[in-house]
């Protein structure tokens, strides 16, 4: 079947990243290019920077590994974070929080915190970015299970594209404990964020330019490195950061969402 | 903003499942808030809660979601002749063409809930039937529309808390303007669960008496569940002179707090400006303001000043959530269509529980039904972590 031809472009300001064995992006693209074994170890999330004591106290996993990844993301390309609107895309709110509130909810006493409530929106982490970074611009917040990745960039994208404006992807998972581990079993929570402009500047990592596809997804070579793209639905935006780290013009295919998939054509800058 | 056209919607909540008996109700002044006998709560509260949603079975193919969620979203999917509107639309524009967009707070979070209670005393494990992909999970909502008519479209779930319905129409639009897609099923679907009655509960929030928005005794909020369906298309040549179009969607952030709305309302008026900016409109084009109006103290201070301030006390405004309750991540689709139907039937609706209206707010607040002919609807629909979003609805002639 022939897809229409929508193609997206915008240029690549800044990424952030953080996983099992993946510090942030510049330690991480020689393990991406294959020039440094990849040591898969447990992912630690720095404090969260820029958010009140009291918001930084209840921040949970989930919002330490995307505002860590955001502001990556937005230092590396120089950006000022008021200006960009933001896509969060996430398979699920913070997993330790929502394990909390079944618990508590499934006993004799019901009462449970308002902070575990506030903190139980899926748009929490969008909430303290907003506090930490006092950015008053749209945000909005997706969930599309595996899918989620590629559907956060088709947003974010599309936002660049008919609103002219810059945009901030991030993508991030956190784990359920068990029992609800069992039935969506997450290795760890990790985080990937691109900053996203409409016109090349100065600091412009890469062209990138997505449409629709029927195409098979890419794989990851390294074999721990699929297991861990296979595993969370943030690390399906891997092929994304390998064919960066590479600097060569490349085509990727990410899963999407069944019968879709997302062509992504990177054309590094110099 | 390229205008679209609400080619088709319905809604399903506390006041009525369908377009018709909502409408009713809208005009008798008549709520859907009952005392709260939800499932096992024990919180003195009014709940908007839709009849018959139990009863409802989902196609044998689709029994992986049966839960609470999707149940109510098929109830709703069935009235006023929507499915087989979203099946010609599919006939126009192909499979991969309709993109589903929704938006929710909790989706069928109600099962993990319910499932902890069964735990297995040895393992703690959950019961073998619980599946938290089609369930639970926040997109569970939109896979189960998408696979109710076979879509291969675009899709996602939007969970900005009680902005959540409202966000997805601007996303649609952006879709539709970039070609990716000719139309969109957006709206939203939330059900009644324990997470956001214990949890409104715990921030002292829930009202003991059905919601009063902004009546100088207000006492916080009625939770509501409703579902609510927007088929989404580019304008055709010869619309009738009541179709409604979507001609803006304006969003933004507080940045303020995780819980509480910036004092002076200062996202809730740049998402309203932005709205108006992407309709190429002046405050003075708008007729009628269906308010956020969750009926807290602070929630309902800070959207009076956000609209005096941009609005003074020109524009009849109301909550409809004393009617439906705060139908949370459904809410603003509900109102959406809500305000449309206030286009289509001339009527601008009251906001009923209302008696004293609060005097310190400046706002044209409506507490009693008005007949109107109102062009242009504004609908707001503000969340949970600072989230923004108003909507600029208008009839094409």
């Amino acid at each position: 079947m022939t897809l229409p031809n929508t193609i997206l472009t915008a240029w690549i300001e800044g990424v952030g990243l953080l996983g099992p064995g993946l510090r942030d992006w510049p330690s991480a693209q020689s393990v991406l290019t294959g020039n440094a074994p990849y040591v898969p170890s447990p992912m630690t999330a720095p404090p969260p920077q820029g958010l009140p004591p009291a918001e930084r106290r209840r921040a949970g996993v989930s919002v330490k590994v995307a505002l860590a990844v955001a502001q990556e993301a937005i230092a590396m390309g120089q950006l000022d974070a008021r200006q960009l609107s933001t896509v969060f895309a996430s398979s699920g709110a913070d997993g330790d929080n929502c394990d909390a509130i079944c618990a508590v909810l499934a006993s004799e006493d019901r009462h449970i915190s308002p902070t575990r409530f506030h903190n139980s929106v899926h748009n929490a982490p969008a909430g303290y970015w907003g506090i930490a970074s006092g950015a008053m611009a749209p945000a909005t917040v997706l969930c599309v299970y595996d899918g989620c990745f590629s559907a956060g960039l088709l947003e974010a994208l599309t936002q660049v594209t008919v609103e002219g404006s810059s945009a901030l992807l991030i993508a991030y998972d956190s784990p359920y404990p068990e029992p609800l581990n069992a039935n969506r079993p997450l290795p760890s929570a990790m985080g990937i964020a691109l900053a996203l402009t409409p016109q090349k500047s100065a600091l412009s990592l890469a062209r990138i330019q997505i449409s629709l596809t029927d195409a098979a997804p890419n794989a990851l070579d390294d074999n721990a490195l699929e297991a861990l793209r296979r595993a969370i639905p943030a690390a399906r935006g891997l092929p994304v950061l390998q064919a960066l780290a590479g600097k060569q013009a490349s085509e990727v295919v990410l899963d999407y969402l069944e019968p879709l998939r997302l062509a992504v054509n990177i054309e590094p800058c110099n | 903003m390229n205008t679209l056209w609400l080619s088709h919607f319905t809604a399903t909540s506390a006041i009525g499942c369908g377009l018709e008996p909502t409408h009713a109700a809208l005009r008798q002044q008549r709520g859907g808030l009952t005392p709260c006998a939800f499932d096992t709560v024990d919180l003195n509260t009014f709940v908007g809660e839709v009849a018959g949603v139990d009863s409802v079975q989902l196609p044998a193919h689709l029994a992986d979601f049966d839960c609470r969620n999707n149940r109510l979203a098929l109830l709703g999917l069935r009235q006023d002749g929507f499915m087989a509107a979203v099946e010609a639309a599919i006939g126009r524009h192909g499979r991969r063409r309709v993109a589903v967009l929704l938006g929710t707070s909790t989706a069928g979070v109600l099962q993990s809930e319910q499932a902890y209670r069964q735990r297995d005393p040895v393992t703690g494990a959950l019961p073998r039937d619980f599946n938290y992909r089609t369930t639970h999970n926040a997109y569970s909502v939109a896979d189960f529309v998408r696979n109710v008519f076979k879509l291969e479209g675009p899709a996602a779930v939007v969970s900005t808390a009680c902005s959540s319905s409202a966000k997805v129409f601007a996303s649609a639009a952006r879709m539709m303007e970039a070609g990716l897609i000719d139309a969109a099923i957006v709206g939203g679907v939330d059900s009644l669960c324990l997470t956001t009655l214990y949890g409104f509960n715990s921030l002292e929030l829930l009202s003991a008496t059905p919601c009063q928005p902004f009546d100088v005794d207000r006492g916080g909020i009625s939770i509501g569940e409703a579902a609510a369906f927007i088929l989404l298309e580019r304008p055709s040549g010869d619309l009738d002179s009541d179709a409604v179009l979507l001609l803006g969607a304006g969003e933004s952030s507080d940045a303020y707090h995780m819980s509480s709305p910036h004092p002076d309302g200062l996202g809730a008026q740049m998402a309203m400006a932005a709205a108006l900016k992407a309709a190429g409109l002046q405050v003075d084009a708008i007729d009628y303001i269906n308010l956020h109006g969750t009926a807290t103290p602070s929630n309902d201070a800070a959207e009076g000043k956000a609209v005096a301030t941009l609005f003074g006390d020109r524009v009849p405004c109301s909550s409809t959530k004393g009617a439906t309750g705060h139908t949370l991540g459904a809410a603003g689709g509900l109102e959406a269509i809500i305000g449309a139907l206030a286009l289509q039937q001339g009527f601008l609706p009251g906001g009923i529980n209302t008696l004293n209206i609060d005097p310190s707010i400046p706002i044209q607040y409506l507490n009693a039904n008005r007949d109107a002919a109102p062009q242009r609807v504004l609908s707001n629909s503000f969340g949970f972590g600072g989230t923004n979003c108003s909507l600029v609805l208008g009839r094409a002639g």
